[in-house]
Protein backbone atom coordinates (compact mmCIF):
# COMPACT_ATOMS: atom_id res chain seq x y z
CA UNK A 1 0.00 0.00 0.00
CA UNK A 2 2.91 2.72 0.72
CA UNK A 3 4.21 4.07 -2.46
CA UNK A 4 1.61 2.72 -4.48
CA UNK A 5 -0.13 4.84 -7.22
CA UNK A 6 -3.23 6.17 -6.79
CA UNK A 7 -5.06 3.64 -8.63
CA UNK A 8 -3.75 0.69 -6.59
CA UNK A 9 -4.37 2.99 -3.50
CA UNK A 10 -8.17 3.02 -4.12
CA UNK A 11 -7.70 -0.58 -5.79
CA UNK A 12 -6.88 -1.75 -2.41
CA UNK A 13 -9.48 0.35 -0.39
CA UNK A 14 -12.46 -1.21 -2.00
CA UNK A 15 -10.99 -4.26 -1.43
CA UNK A 16 -10.80 -3.53 2.58
CA UNK A 17 -14.76 -2.27 2.06
CA UNK A 18 -15.12 -5.68 0.72
CA UNK A 19 -13.43 -7.65 2.79
CA UNK A 20 -15.30 -5.82 5.58
CA UNK A 21 -18.36 -7.10 4.35
CA UNK A 22 -16.64 -10.65 3.98
CA UNK A 23 -16.25 -10.34 7.93
CA UNK A 24 -19.68 -10.43 8.77
CA UNK A 25 -20.05 -13.75 6.14
CA UNK A 26 -18.40 -15.32 8.87
CA UNK A 27 -20.03 -15.04 11.17
CA UNK A 28 -23.35 -15.22 9.87
CA UNK A 29 -23.91 -19.13 10.79
CA UNK A 30 -23.37 -18.42 14.11
CA UNK A 31 -25.69 -15.33 14.21
CA UNK A 32 -28.44 -17.47 12.42
CA UNK A 33 -28.30 -20.60 15.07
CA UNK A 34 -28.31 -17.56 17.77
CA UNK A 35 -31.39 -15.76 16.72
CA UNK A 36 -33.24 -18.77 15.90
CA UNK A 37 -32.64 -20.68 19.24
CA UNK A 38 -31.97 -17.91 21.26
CA UNK A 39 -33.29 -14.59 20.52
CA UNK A 40 -36.56 -15.70 18.94
CA UNK A 41 -37.26 -18.15 21.36
CA UNK A 42 -36.65 -15.67 24.05
CA UNK A 43 -39.09 -13.04 22.46
CA UNK A 44 -41.54 -16.10 21.75
CA UNK A 45 -41.17 -16.96 25.01
CA UNK A 46 -42.56 -13.33 26.50
CA UNK A 47 -45.23 -13.63 24.08
CA UNK A 48 -46.42 -16.81 25.11
CA UNK A 49 -46.57 -15.92 28.65
CA UNK A 50 -49.25 -13.31 27.40
CA UNK A 51 -51.84 -16.13 26.60
CA UNK A 52 -53.56 -19.00 27.84
CA UNK A 53 -52.12 -21.28 24.88
CA UNK A 54 -53.10 -25.24 25.37
CA UNK A 55 -51.40 -27.88 23.59
CA UNK A 56 -54.45 -28.23 21.04
CA UNK A 57 -56.90 -25.74 20.35
CA UNK A 58 -56.73 -22.08 20.07
CA UNK A 59 -54.48 -19.64 22.17
CA UNK A 60 -56.19 -16.74 23.73
CA UNK A 61 -55.06 -13.52 24.75
CA UNK A 62 -55.25 -12.86 28.30
CA UNK A 63 -53.09 -10.42 29.17
CA UNK A 64 -50.73 -10.56 32.47
CA UNK A 65 -53.59 -12.63 33.99
CA UNK A 66 -50.58 -15.48 33.94
CA UNK A 67 -48.72 -13.23 36.02
CA UNK A 68 -51.19 -11.96 38.71
CA UNK A 69 -51.83 -16.26 38.74
CA UNK A 70 -47.90 -16.54 39.74
CA UNK A 71 -47.95 -14.63 42.50
CA UNK A 72 -51.41 -16.48 43.71
CA UNK A 73 -49.75 -19.67 43.32
CA UNK A 74 -48.71 -21.54 46.32
CA UNK A 75 -46.69 -24.70 44.62
CA UNK A 76 -45.14 -21.59 42.86
CA UNK A 77 -44.15 -19.64 45.54
CA UNK A 78 -43.58 -22.48 47.49
CA UNK A 79 -41.12 -23.90 44.91
CA UNK A 80 -39.16 -20.62 44.80
CA UNK A 81 -38.89 -21.50 48.60
CA UNK A 82 -37.26 -24.24 48.11
CA UNK A 83 -34.69 -23.60 45.16
CA UNK A 84 -33.31 -20.55 47.78
CA UNK A 85 -33.12 -23.41 50.91
CA UNK A 86 -31.37 -25.39 48.36
CA UNK A 87 -29.13 -22.90 46.64
CA UNK A 88 -28.42 -21.67 50.25
CA UNK A 89 -27.47 -25.10 51.38
CA UNK A 90 -25.29 -26.30 48.85
CA UNK A 91 -23.23 -23.52 47.73
CA UNK A 92 -22.41 -23.60 51.61
CA UNK A 93 -21.93 -27.26 51.91
CA UNK A 94 -19.93 -26.79 48.43
CA UNK A 95 -17.23 -23.81 49.67
CA UNK A 96 -17.27 -25.35 52.84
CA UNK A 97 -15.85 -29.04 51.18
CA UNK A 98 -13.89 -26.71 48.03
CA UNK A 99 -11.97 -23.87 49.99
CA UNK A 100 -10.08 -26.70 52.17
CA UNK A 101 -9.40 -28.88 49.01
CA UNK A 102 -8.02 -26.10 47.03
CA UNK A 103 -5.23 -25.32 49.70
CA UNK A 104 -4.90 -28.88 49.73
CA UNK A 105 -4.11 -29.39 46.19
CA UNK A 106 -2.14 -25.95 46.58
CA UNK A 107 1.09 -26.99 47.74
CA UNK A 108 3.87 -28.48 45.50
CA UNK A 109 4.10 -31.54 46.75
CA UNK A 110 4.59 -35.69 44.63
CA UNK A 111 1.11 -36.93 43.91
CA UNK A 112 -0.60 -33.60 44.13
CA UNK A 113 -1.81 -33.27 40.53
CA UNK A 114 -3.01 -37.04 41.38
CA UNK A 115 -5.77 -35.76 43.94
CA UNK A 116 -6.21 -33.17 41.66
CA UNK A 117 -7.25 -35.19 38.94
CA UNK A 118 -9.00 -38.02 40.72
CA UNK A 119 -11.15 -34.91 42.87
CA UNK A 120 -12.09 -33.72 39.38
CA UNK A 121 -13.64 -36.66 38.06
CA UNK A 122 -17.00 -36.61 38.88
CA UNK A 123 -16.85 -32.99 37.58
CA UNK A 124 -16.76 -34.17 33.69
CA UNK A 125 -19.54 -37.12 34.07
CA UNK A 126 -23.18 -35.85 33.92
CA UNK A 127 -25.82 -34.47 36.72
CA UNK A 128 -27.90 -37.09 35.36
CA UNK A 129 -25.03 -40.23 35.41
CA UNK A 130 -23.99 -38.90 38.94
CA UNK A 131 -27.73 -38.87 40.15
CA UNK A 132 -28.81 -42.43 38.72
CA UNK A 133 -25.62 -43.56 40.27
CA UNK A 134 -26.44 -42.21 43.46
CA UNK A 135 -29.78 -43.21 43.89
CA UNK A 136 -28.22 -46.47 43.59
CA UNK A 137 -25.72 -46.42 46.25
CA UNK A 138 -28.70 -45.09 48.50
CA UNK A 139 -31.30 -47.58 47.75
CA UNK A 140 -32.26 -49.44 50.89
CA UNK A 141 -32.55 -52.94 49.65
CA UNK A 142 -29.82 -53.30 46.78
CA UNK A 143 -27.83 -50.30 47.27
CA UNK A 144 -24.37 -49.91 49.30
CA UNK A 145 -24.85 -46.59 51.89
CA UNK A 146 -27.49 -48.35 53.80
CA UNK A 147 -26.20 -51.72 53.78
CA UNK A 148 -22.59 -50.85 54.47
CA UNK A 149 -23.91 -48.60 57.00
CA UNK A 150 -25.23 -51.37 58.97
CA UNK A 151 -22.57 -53.53 58.14
CA UNK A 152 -20.33 -51.26 60.12
CA UNK A 153 -23.01 -51.75 63.38
CA UNK A 154 -23.74 -47.81 62.94
CA UNK A 155 -27.64 -48.51 62.14
CA UNK A 156 -29.91 -51.60 63.12
CA UNK A 157 -31.55 -51.69 59.32
CA UNK A 158 -30.59 -50.02 56.48
CA UNK A 159 -32.01 -46.74 56.64
CA UNK A 160 -34.44 -45.79 53.16
CA UNK A 161 -32.42 -42.57 52.67
CA UNK A 162 -34.79 -41.42 49.88
CA UNK A 163 -37.81 -41.64 52.03
CA UNK A 164 -37.74 -39.05 54.28
CA UNK A 165 -37.15 -34.81 53.22
CA UNK A 166 -34.09 -34.28 55.70
CA UNK A 167 -32.37 -37.49 54.77
CA UNK A 168 -33.54 -37.21 50.99
CA UNK A 169 -32.03 -33.81 51.04
CA UNK A 170 -28.81 -35.03 52.77
CA UNK A 171 -28.31 -37.13 49.76
CA UNK A 172 -28.55 -34.79 47.24
CA UNK A 173 -26.54 -32.65 49.15
CA UNK A 174 -23.53 -34.97 49.35
CA UNK A 175 -24.20 -35.99 45.92
CA UNK A 176 -24.23 -32.74 44.26
CA UNK A 177 -20.65 -31.95 46.26
CA UNK A 178 -19.02 -35.03 45.13
CA UNK A 179 -19.94 -33.53 41.68
CA UNK A 180 -19.44 -29.97 41.58
CA UNK A 181 -16.52 -29.55 44.34
CA UNK A 182 -13.56 -30.46 41.99
CA UNK A 183 -14.77 -27.34 39.56
CA UNK A 184 -15.11 -24.92 42.37
CA UNK A 185 -12.06 -26.20 43.60
CA UNK A 186 -10.02 -25.33 40.43
CA UNK A 187 -11.54 -22.29 39.74
CA UNK A 188 -10.52 -21.80 43.65
CA UNK A 189 -6.58 -22.93 42.77
CA UNK A 190 -6.84 -20.03 40.13
CA UNK A 191 -7.10 -17.60 42.90
CA UNK A 192 -4.60 -18.57 45.19
CA UNK A 193 -2.01 -19.46 42.74
CA UNK A 194 -2.50 -15.90 41.96
CA UNK A 195 -1.14 -14.58 45.28
CA UNK A 196 1.98 -13.47 45.34
CA UNK A 197 3.89 -16.02 47.54
CA UNK A 198 6.92 -13.02 49.05
CA UNK A 199 3.15 -11.41 50.39
CA UNK A 200 1.95 -14.89 52.57
CA UNK A 201 5.61 -15.15 53.71
CA UNK A 202 6.18 -11.67 55.14
CA UNK A 203 3.18 -12.00 56.59
CA UNK A 204 4.13 -15.16 58.42
CA UNK A 205 7.49 -13.59 59.15
CA UNK A 206 5.63 -10.35 60.63
CA UNK A 207 4.04 -12.77 62.76
CA UNK A 208 0.41 -13.15 61.32
CA UNK A 209 -1.34 -16.56 62.50
CA UNK A 210 -2.38 -19.07 59.82
CA UNK A 211 -5.97 -17.50 60.72
CA UNK A 212 -5.16 -13.67 59.99
CA UNK A 213 -3.18 -14.36 57.08
CA UNK A 214 -6.69 -16.74 55.61
CA UNK A 215 -8.99 -13.61 56.83
CA UNK A 216 -6.64 -10.45 56.26
CA UNK A 217 -4.57 -11.97 53.32
CA UNK A 218 -5.94 -14.87 51.23
CA UNK A 219 -9.84 -13.49 51.49
CA UNK A 220 -9.35 -10.03 50.40
CA UNK A 221 -6.81 -11.08 47.68
CA UNK A 222 -9.30 -14.20 46.21
CA UNK A 223 -12.37 -11.11 46.24
CA UNK A 224 -12.60 -11.75 42.43
CA UNK A 225 -12.20 -15.91 41.95
CA UNK A 226 -14.74 -16.27 45.09
CA UNK A 227 -17.03 -14.05 43.63
CA UNK A 228 -16.87 -15.97 40.26
CA UNK A 229 -16.90 -19.40 42.34
CA UNK A 230 -20.00 -18.36 43.79
CA UNK A 231 -22.00 -17.19 41.14
CA UNK A 232 -21.52 -20.06 39.28
CA UNK A 233 -22.95 -22.36 42.30
CA UNK A 234 -25.63 -19.73 42.73
CA UNK A 235 -27.39 -20.03 38.94
CA UNK A 236 -26.51 -23.43 38.69
CA UNK A 237 -27.71 -24.28 41.75
CA UNK A 238 -31.39 -22.26 40.78
CA UNK A 239 -32.00 -24.18 37.93
CA UNK A 240 -31.29 -27.74 39.43
CA UNK A 241 -33.36 -30.20 37.96
CA UNK A 242 -32.16 -33.46 37.12
CA UNK A 243 -31.28 -34.56 40.96
CA UNK A 244 -34.65 -33.70 42.05
CA UNK A 245 -36.66 -35.72 38.72
CA UNK A 246 -34.10 -38.93 38.91
CA UNK A 247 -33.17 -39.05 42.68
CA UNK A 248 -36.46 -38.29 44.41
CA UNK A 249 -38.84 -37.29 41.41
CA UNK A 250 -39.91 -34.29 43.85
CA UNK A 251 -39.34 -35.83 46.58
CA UNK A 252 -41.64 -37.09 49.62
CA UNK A 253 -44.97 -35.17 49.54
CA UNK A 254 -43.67 -33.06 46.65
CA UNK A 255 -41.23 -31.17 48.75
CA UNK A 256 -38.17 -31.16 46.08
CA UNK A 257 -39.88 -29.40 42.93
CA UNK A 258 -37.74 -26.83 42.26
CA UNK A 259 -38.65 -23.90 40.06
CA UNK A 260 -37.30 -25.96 36.58
CA UNK A 261 -38.86 -28.91 37.97
CA UNK A 262 -42.43 -26.94 38.34
CA UNK A 263 -42.23 -25.13 34.85
CA UNK A 264 -40.86 -28.67 33.02
CA UNK A 265 -44.64 -29.73 34.91
CA UNK A 266 -46.74 -26.92 34.32
CA UNK A 267 -45.05 -26.85 30.60
CA UNK A 268 -44.85 -30.62 29.67
CA UNK A 269 -46.96 -32.64 31.88
CA UNK A 270 -50.37 -30.24 32.31
CA UNK A 271 -49.37 -28.76 29.27
CA UNK A 272 -50.02 -25.19 30.32
CA UNK A 273 -47.82 -23.70 28.11
CA UNK A 274 -48.44 -20.18 28.62
CA UNK A 275 -48.15 -20.34 32.44
CA UNK A 276 -45.16 -22.43 31.74
CA UNK A 277 -43.76 -19.14 29.58
CA UNK A 278 -44.92 -16.63 32.28
CA UNK A 279 -43.15 -18.79 35.02
CA UNK A 280 -39.85 -18.74 32.63
CA UNK A 281 -39.95 -15.40 32.19
CA UNK A 282 -39.76 -14.92 35.83
CA UNK A 283 -37.03 -17.91 35.98
CA UNK A 284 -35.60 -15.45 33.39
CA UNK A 285 -35.37 -12.30 35.38
CA UNK A 286 -34.46 -13.77 38.25
CA UNK A 287 -30.94 -14.93 36.46
CA UNK A 288 -30.67 -11.98 34.41
CA UNK A 289 -30.77 -10.15 38.01
CA UNK A 290 -28.29 -12.59 39.20
CA UNK A 291 -25.76 -11.76 36.26
CA UNK A 292 -25.68 -8.16 36.91
CA UNK A 293 -25.03 -8.94 40.43
CA UNK A 294 -22.30 -10.60 39.25
CA UNK A 295 -21.18 -8.11 36.71
CA UNK A 296 -21.37 -5.50 39.64
CA UNK A 297 -19.37 -7.82 42.43
CA UNK A 298 -16.54 -9.11 39.56
CA UNK A 299 -16.25 -5.00 39.22
CA UNK A 300 -15.71 -4.31 42.93
CA UNK A 301 -13.16 -7.20 42.91
CA UNK A 302 -11.37 -5.10 39.71
CA UNK A 303 -11.59 -1.72 41.89
CA UNK A 304 -9.67 -2.51 45.17
CA UNK A 305 -7.67 -5.76 44.52
CA UNK B 1 22.14 -30.37 66.95
CA UNK B 2 21.91 -33.83 65.47
CA UNK B 3 18.93 -35.10 67.71
CA UNK B 4 17.04 -31.19 66.64
CA UNK B 5 18.02 -31.83 63.06
CA UNK B 6 16.28 -36.08 63.48
CA UNK B 7 13.30 -34.24 64.99
CA UNK B 8 12.91 -32.22 62.25
CA UNK B 9 13.50 -34.70 60.04
CA UNK B 10 10.69 -36.68 61.71
CA UNK B 11 8.16 -33.78 61.96
CA UNK B 12 8.93 -33.62 58.29
CA UNK B 13 8.15 -37.16 57.49
CA UNK B 14 5.18 -36.53 60.11
CA UNK B 15 3.50 -34.01 58.11
CA UNK B 16 4.04 -35.78 55.04
CA UNK B 17 2.71 -39.09 56.38
CA UNK B 18 -0.30 -36.95 57.62
CA UNK B 19 -0.93 -34.87 53.78
CA UNK B 20 -0.92 -38.14 51.68
CA UNK B 21 -2.93 -39.82 54.80
CA UNK B 22 -5.22 -37.35 54.01
CA UNK B 23 -5.13 -37.06 50.38
CA UNK B 24 -5.82 -40.50 50.81
CA UNK B 25 -8.75 -40.38 52.38
CA UNK B 26 -9.90 -37.44 49.90
CA UNK B 27 -9.09 -39.39 46.61
CA UNK B 28 -10.95 -42.54 47.88
CA UNK B 29 -14.36 -40.43 48.57
CA UNK B 30 -14.35 -39.16 45.13
CA UNK B 31 -13.47 -42.24 43.12
CA UNK B 32 -15.09 -44.85 45.25
CA UNK B 33 -18.81 -43.81 43.96
CA UNK B 34 -17.27 -44.75 40.40
CA UNK B 35 -15.11 -47.47 41.14
CA UNK B 36 -18.08 -49.34 43.39
CA UNK B 37 -20.44 -48.63 40.57
CA UNK B 38 -18.57 -50.14 37.59
CA UNK B 39 -17.21 -53.02 39.67
CA UNK B 40 -20.82 -53.95 40.82
CA UNK B 41 -21.86 -53.65 37.01
CA UNK B 42 -20.06 -57.08 36.54
CA UNK B 43 -21.84 -59.12 39.13
CA UNK B 44 -23.45 -61.55 38.33
CA UNK B 45 -27.57 -61.13 37.88
CA UNK B 46 -28.98 -63.01 40.60
CA UNK B 47 -26.43 -60.25 42.57
CA UNK B 48 -28.34 -57.22 41.46
CA UNK B 49 -30.58 -57.35 44.08
CA UNK B 50 -28.53 -57.91 46.64
CA UNK B 51 -26.77 -54.84 48.85
CA UNK B 52 -23.30 -54.34 46.78
CA UNK B 53 -21.49 -55.63 49.79
CA UNK B 54 -18.62 -56.88 48.86
CA UNK B 55 -19.46 -54.49 45.22
CA UNK B 56 -17.03 -56.81 43.93
CA UNK B 57 -18.16 -60.06 41.96
CA UNK B 58 -18.25 -62.91 43.67
CA UNK B 59 -19.84 -65.35 41.79
CA UNK B 60 -17.70 -64.52 38.65
CA UNK B 61 -17.64 -61.91 36.22
CA UNK B 62 -20.64 -61.18 33.53
CA UNK B 63 -21.77 -59.27 31.61
CA UNK B 64 -25.74 -59.83 32.92
CA UNK B 65 -26.09 -56.53 33.76
CA UNK B 66 -25.50 -55.03 30.29
CA UNK B 67 -27.52 -57.76 28.70
CA UNK B 68 -30.21 -56.85 30.28
CA UNK B 69 -29.47 -52.80 30.23
CA UNK B 70 -30.24 -54.19 26.50
CA UNK B 71 -33.82 -54.96 27.03
CA UNK B 72 -34.86 -51.34 27.32
CA UNK B 73 -35.93 -48.80 24.83
CA UNK B 74 -34.64 -49.77 21.42
CA UNK B 75 -31.40 -51.61 22.45
CA UNK B 76 -28.29 -49.94 24.24
CA UNK B 77 -26.29 -49.83 20.72
CA UNK B 78 -29.20 -47.87 19.30
CA UNK B 79 -29.19 -44.96 22.12
CA UNK B 80 -25.70 -45.40 22.44
CA UNK B 81 -25.56 -44.67 19.01
CA UNK B 82 -27.69 -42.01 19.14
CA UNK B 83 -25.71 -40.02 22.09
CA UNK B 84 -22.24 -40.07 19.68
CA UNK B 85 -24.25 -39.28 16.98
CA UNK B 86 -25.71 -36.21 18.79
CA UNK B 87 -22.26 -35.34 20.46
CA UNK B 88 -20.13 -35.77 17.47
CA UNK B 89 -22.22 -33.90 15.41
CA UNK B 90 -22.58 -30.82 17.95
CA UNK B 91 -18.67 -31.35 18.25
CA UNK B 92 -17.88 -30.63 14.61
CA UNK B 93 -20.97 -28.33 14.23
CA UNK B 94 -19.50 -26.14 16.80
CA UNK B 95 -15.90 -26.01 15.79
CA UNK B 96 -17.64 -24.72 12.50
CA UNK B 97 -19.42 -22.55 13.33
CA UNK B 98 -17.45 -20.90 16.21
CA UNK B 99 -14.23 -20.97 13.98
CA UNK B 100 -15.92 -19.06 11.25
CA UNK B 101 -17.47 -16.82 13.71
CA UNK B 102 -13.83 -16.10 16.17
CA UNK B 103 -12.13 -15.92 12.92
CA UNK B 104 -14.65 -13.00 11.85
CA UNK B 105 -14.88 -11.61 14.78
CA UNK B 106 -10.91 -11.37 15.35
CA UNK B 107 -9.65 -9.86 11.81
CA UNK B 108 -12.61 -7.73 10.00
CA UNK B 109 -14.32 -5.17 11.23
CA UNK B 110 -17.77 -4.43 10.35
CA UNK B 111 -20.83 -2.66 10.95
CA UNK B 112 -22.47 -3.72 14.53
CA UNK B 113 -19.74 -5.89 15.00
CA UNK B 114 -19.45 -5.37 18.82
CA UNK B 115 -22.90 -5.75 19.10
CA UNK B 116 -23.41 -8.59 17.48
CA UNK B 117 -19.96 -9.86 19.79
CA UNK B 118 -22.08 -9.06 22.51
CA UNK B 119 -25.18 -10.56 21.58
CA UNK B 120 -23.51 -14.20 21.15
CA UNK B 121 -21.99 -13.35 25.01
CA UNK B 122 -25.03 -12.36 26.53
CA UNK B 123 -27.19 -15.91 25.58
CA UNK B 124 -25.09 -17.01 28.56
CA UNK B 125 -26.97 -15.16 30.89
CA UNK B 126 -30.24 -16.87 29.86
CA UNK B 127 -30.59 -20.30 30.89
CA UNK B 128 -31.74 -22.10 28.60
CA UNK B 129 -33.92 -23.86 30.69
CA UNK B 130 -36.86 -20.99 30.55
CA UNK B 131 -36.92 -21.03 26.15
CA UNK B 132 -37.92 -25.32 26.47
CA UNK B 133 -41.61 -24.36 25.11
CA UNK B 134 -40.90 -21.88 22.12
CA UNK B 135 -37.84 -24.45 20.97
CA UNK B 136 -40.26 -26.83 20.67
CA UNK B 137 -42.78 -25.15 18.63
CA UNK B 138 -39.99 -23.83 16.40
CA UNK B 139 -38.43 -26.88 15.85
CA UNK B 140 -42.09 -28.33 15.18
CA UNK B 141 -42.23 -25.68 12.38
CA UNK B 142 -39.10 -26.43 11.21
CA UNK B 143 -40.00 -30.41 10.26
CA UNK B 144 -37.17 -31.04 13.40
CA UNK B 145 -39.11 -31.96 16.03
CA UNK B 146 -38.43 -35.42 17.62
CA UNK B 147 -34.76 -35.08 15.51
CA UNK B 148 -31.49 -35.71 16.78
CA UNK B 149 -30.60 -32.88 14.05
CA UNK B 150 -33.15 -30.51 16.10
CA UNK B 151 -31.33 -31.58 19.28
CA UNK B 152 -27.56 -30.61 17.89
CA UNK B 153 -28.77 -27.67 16.44
CA UNK B 154 -30.01 -26.46 20.16
CA UNK B 155 -26.65 -28.27 21.91
CA UNK B 156 -24.54 -26.21 19.19
CA UNK B 157 -26.50 -23.08 20.47
CA UNK B 158 -25.75 -23.45 23.86
CA UNK B 159 -21.93 -23.78 23.03
CA UNK B 160 -21.73 -20.81 21.25
CA UNK B 161 -21.03 -18.40 23.72
CA UNK B 162 -18.23 -20.02 25.20
CA UNK B 163 -16.99 -21.36 21.84
CA UNK B 164 -17.23 -18.14 20.04
CA UNK B 165 -14.94 -16.28 23.00
CA UNK B 166 -12.55 -18.59 22.54
CA UNK B 167 -11.77 -18.49 19.29
CA UNK B 168 -11.97 -14.99 18.89
CA UNK B 169 -9.15 -15.10 22.08
CA UNK B 170 -7.06 -17.77 20.17
CA UNK B 171 -7.23 -15.89 16.93
CA UNK B 172 -6.29 -12.75 18.63
CA UNK B 173 -3.33 -14.82 19.95
CA UNK B 174 -1.82 -15.46 16.06
CA UNK B 175 0.35 -12.72 14.89
CA UNK B 176 -0.76 -10.87 11.74
CA UNK B 177 2.12 -10.86 10.17
CA UNK B 178 1.57 -14.85 9.72
CA UNK B 179 -1.60 -13.87 7.76
CA UNK B 180 -0.01 -11.38 5.74
CA UNK B 181 3.32 -13.66 4.53
CA UNK B 182 0.85 -16.43 3.84
CA UNK B 183 -1.55 -13.44 1.68
CA UNK B 184 1.14 -12.76 -0.76
CA UNK B 185 2.32 -16.10 -1.41
CA UNK B 186 -1.20 -16.21 -2.35
CA UNK B 187 -3.94 -17.85 0.71
CA UNK B 188 -6.82 -16.63 0.30
CA UNK B 189 -10.23 -16.48 2.45
CA UNK B 190 -11.13 -20.11 3.36
CA UNK B 191 -7.65 -21.59 2.37
CA UNK B 192 -6.21 -19.45 4.05
CA UNK B 193 -8.20 -20.27 7.36
CA UNK B 194 -7.98 -23.83 7.10
CA UNK B 195 -4.29 -24.28 5.51
CA UNK B 196 -2.49 -21.58 7.64
CA UNK B 197 -4.28 -20.67 10.82
CA UNK B 198 -5.95 -23.48 12.02
CA UNK B 199 -2.70 -25.75 12.92
CA UNK B 200 -2.36 -22.19 15.17
CA UNK B 201 -5.30 -22.29 16.79
CA UNK B 202 -6.00 -25.87 16.99
CA UNK B 203 -4.96 -25.95 20.93
CA UNK B 204 -8.00 -23.50 20.91
CA UNK B 205 -10.27 -26.09 18.94
CA UNK B 206 -9.44 -28.84 21.36
CA UNK B 207 -10.67 -27.13 24.38
CA UNK B 208 -14.03 -26.00 22.21
CA UNK B 209 -14.65 -29.67 21.09
CA UNK B 210 -14.37 -31.32 24.93
CA UNK B 211 -16.60 -28.90 26.23
CA UNK B 212 -19.41 -29.35 22.98
CA UNK B 213 -18.41 -33.37 23.58
CA UNK B 214 -18.79 -33.85 27.48
CA UNK B 215 -22.14 -31.10 27.39
CA UNK B 216 -24.06 -32.75 24.61
CA UNK B 217 -23.21 -36.18 26.02
CA UNK B 218 -24.75 -35.35 29.59
CA UNK B 219 -27.20 -32.71 28.59
CA UNK B 220 -30.36 -34.46 30.03
CA UNK B 221 -33.60 -31.77 30.43
CA UNK B 222 -33.67 -30.79 26.37
CA UNK B 223 -33.03 -34.04 25.17
CA UNK B 224 -36.09 -35.23 27.21
CA UNK B 225 -38.19 -32.34 26.49
CA UNK B 226 -37.25 -32.64 22.56
CA UNK B 227 -37.13 -36.11 21.78
CA UNK B 228 -40.65 -37.93 22.39
CA UNK B 229 -40.24 -41.37 20.47
CA UNK B 230 -38.54 -44.09 21.85
CA UNK B 231 -35.74 -45.08 19.39
CA UNK B 232 -34.75 -41.68 18.97
CA UNK B 233 -33.55 -41.12 22.85
CA UNK B 234 -29.93 -40.54 24.00
CA UNK B 235 -28.54 -42.74 26.92
CA UNK B 236 -29.60 -40.01 29.56
CA UNK B 237 -33.35 -40.46 28.77
CA UNK B 238 -33.19 -43.79 27.78
CA UNK B 239 -32.12 -44.56 31.74
CA UNK B 240 -35.26 -42.82 32.98
CA UNK B 241 -37.05 -46.24 31.46
CA UNK B 242 -34.41 -47.95 33.61
CA UNK B 243 -34.73 -45.89 36.40
CA UNK B 244 -38.50 -46.59 36.49
CA UNK B 245 -38.73 -49.93 36.38
CA UNK B 246 -40.85 -52.86 35.03
CA UNK B 247 -43.73 -54.08 37.64
CA UNK B 248 -42.23 -52.28 40.36
CA UNK B 249 -39.29 -53.77 40.41
CA UNK B 250 -35.93 -51.63 39.24
CA UNK B 251 -33.21 -53.70 37.95
CA UNK B 252 -30.07 -52.43 39.60
CA UNK B 253 -27.58 -54.07 37.43
CA UNK B 254 -28.96 -52.65 33.74
CA UNK B 255 -28.65 -49.30 36.36
CA UNK B 256 -25.11 -50.07 36.85
CA UNK B 257 -24.09 -50.65 33.67
CA UNK B 258 -26.33 -47.41 32.32
CA UNK B 259 -23.97 -45.28 34.62
CA UNK B 260 -20.89 -47.12 33.12
CA UNK B 261 -21.84 -46.83 29.62
CA UNK B 262 -22.62 -42.77 30.02
CA UNK B 263 -19.21 -42.00 32.25
CA UNK B 264 -16.60 -44.21 30.58
CA UNK B 265 -16.61 -42.04 27.03
CA UNK B 266 -16.49 -38.82 29.60
CA UNK B 267 -13.53 -39.97 31.43
CA UNK B 268 -11.66 -41.17 28.24
CA UNK B 269 -12.22 -38.03 26.77
CA UNK B 270 -11.20 -35.90 30.14
CA UNK B 271 -8.03 -38.15 31.26
CA UNK B 272 -6.80 -37.98 26.93
CA UNK B 273 -6.81 -34.28 26.87
CA UNK B 274 -6.88 -32.48 30.26
CA UNK B 275 -4.72 -30.24 29.88
CA UNK B 276 -7.23 -28.56 27.05
CA UNK B 277 -9.68 -28.93 29.43
CA UNK B 278 -7.65 -27.11 31.96
CA UNK B 279 -6.96 -24.33 29.86
CA UNK B 280 -10.51 -23.64 28.55
CA UNK B 281 -11.66 -24.09 32.88
CA UNK B 282 -9.05 -21.27 33.30
CA UNK B 283 -9.62 -19.14 30.47
CA UNK B 284 -13.46 -19.07 31.77
CA UNK B 285 -12.29 -18.13 35.50
CA UNK B 286 -9.56 -15.40 34.78
CA UNK B 287 -12.18 -13.14 31.88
Amino acid sequence: MTGAGRKQQSFSRKRRRRSQWRGLLYIVPAMALVIVFFVVPVIFTGWMSLHNWPLMGTQRWIGFNNYFRMFNDSRFMSALNFTAYYTVIVTIAIFAIAFPLATFVERQRRFVSTYRTIIFLPVVIGLATASLLWVWLANVDSGFIGPALKALGLVERSPNLLASFDSAFLTIIVMVVWKIAGFTMIILLTGLQAIPAELTEAARIDGASRWQRFRYLTLPLMRRTIALALIISVTGSILAFDQFYIMTSGGPQNRMISVVYYIFNQSFVSFNLGYGAALSIALLIILVLISIAQLRLLKVGEERP
Amino acid sequence: MSTARKRRANGALRGLAAYHGAGIIIALFFLAPLAITFLASFRHGTEARQPALPPWPTNGFSLDSYRSLDTFGAGIWQHTLNSLAVSLATVVLTVAVSLLAGYGFSRYRFPLKNVLFVLVIATLMIPFQSILTPLFIILAKLGLSNSLIGLTLVYVTLQLPFSVFMMRNAFDAVPKEIEEAARIDGARDLRLLIRVLLPLVLPGVATVAIFAFLNAWNEFLAALVLLSSNEKYTLPVLMMAVRAGRLGAINWGAVQAGVAVMTIPCLIVFLALQRYYMRGLMAGAVK
